[in-house]
């Protein structure tokens, strides 16, 4: 089975079909949507989307590690990174079978 | 941010009615939840990329009883943040 690979061009033809809008406008609005999500996660505060699932941005505090390389000791400095939890219907219609 | 705040901001942004806004929103969503559902990938520049990670069965313990249970084979999709995100939520940091 070829594994598919749904693209920003994707969503924007599912649009055009389904709402008629121009594929440009659709195109504008697929970049206005993760424009939104993007601007809500830069802001440090989290999406919560029922059916799909939810970005956090979670603070990581500095700790000690390893260059896995070289061994060497290092400190790696707080930092702020983006998680996801897919929803319970995502987990389960993957699994479904 | 929900679904309604997503949409409500999609609206202001692109100067369309709601329902419009909405059912865009809704479009997308279902079209990226179908393809994590079937196991496809997801890749939106700038913003990041959704993988479907297979695991084999193996065996666990119930964490409460220390029982030994044998878990099935599953499916998860993993979020990967595209690195100017990544890179700009760090900074946003503080």
């Amino acid at each position: 089975m070829k594994r598919s690979n749904l693209t920003r061009k994707e969503l924007a033809q599912t649009i055009n079909e389904k709402m008629g809008f121009s594929q440009r406008s659709a195109g504008e609005m697929v970049d206005a949507v993760f424009d939104a999500l993007k601007k809500t996660l830069l802001q440090g505060e989290a999406i919560k989307i029922v059916q799909f699932g939810t970005f956090t941005v979670r603070k990581k505090s500095s700790r000690v590690g390893r260059n896995p390389r070289t061994g060497e000791t290092m400190e790696i400095s707080k930092r702020h990174m983006v998680s996801f939890r897919p929803s319970k219907v995502v987990r389960e219609n993957l699994n479904k079978e | 941010m929900n679904k309604s705040e997503l949409i409500e901001a999609l609206a202001e942004e692109m100067h369309v009615p709601l329902r419009d806004a909405s059912s865009a929103v809704t479009t997308i969503l279902d079209a990226m939840g179908d393809a994590l559902a079937n196991g496809e990938s997801i890749e939106i520049r700038g913003f990041g990329s959704f993988v479907v990670k297979e695991y084999d069965s193996y065996f666990g313990r119930n964490p409460k009883t220390g029982e030994k249970i044998k878990v099935k084979p599953k499916k998860l999709p993993f979020f990967k943040v595209g690195k100017e995100l990544k890179e700009r939520v760090n900074e946003s940091a503080d």
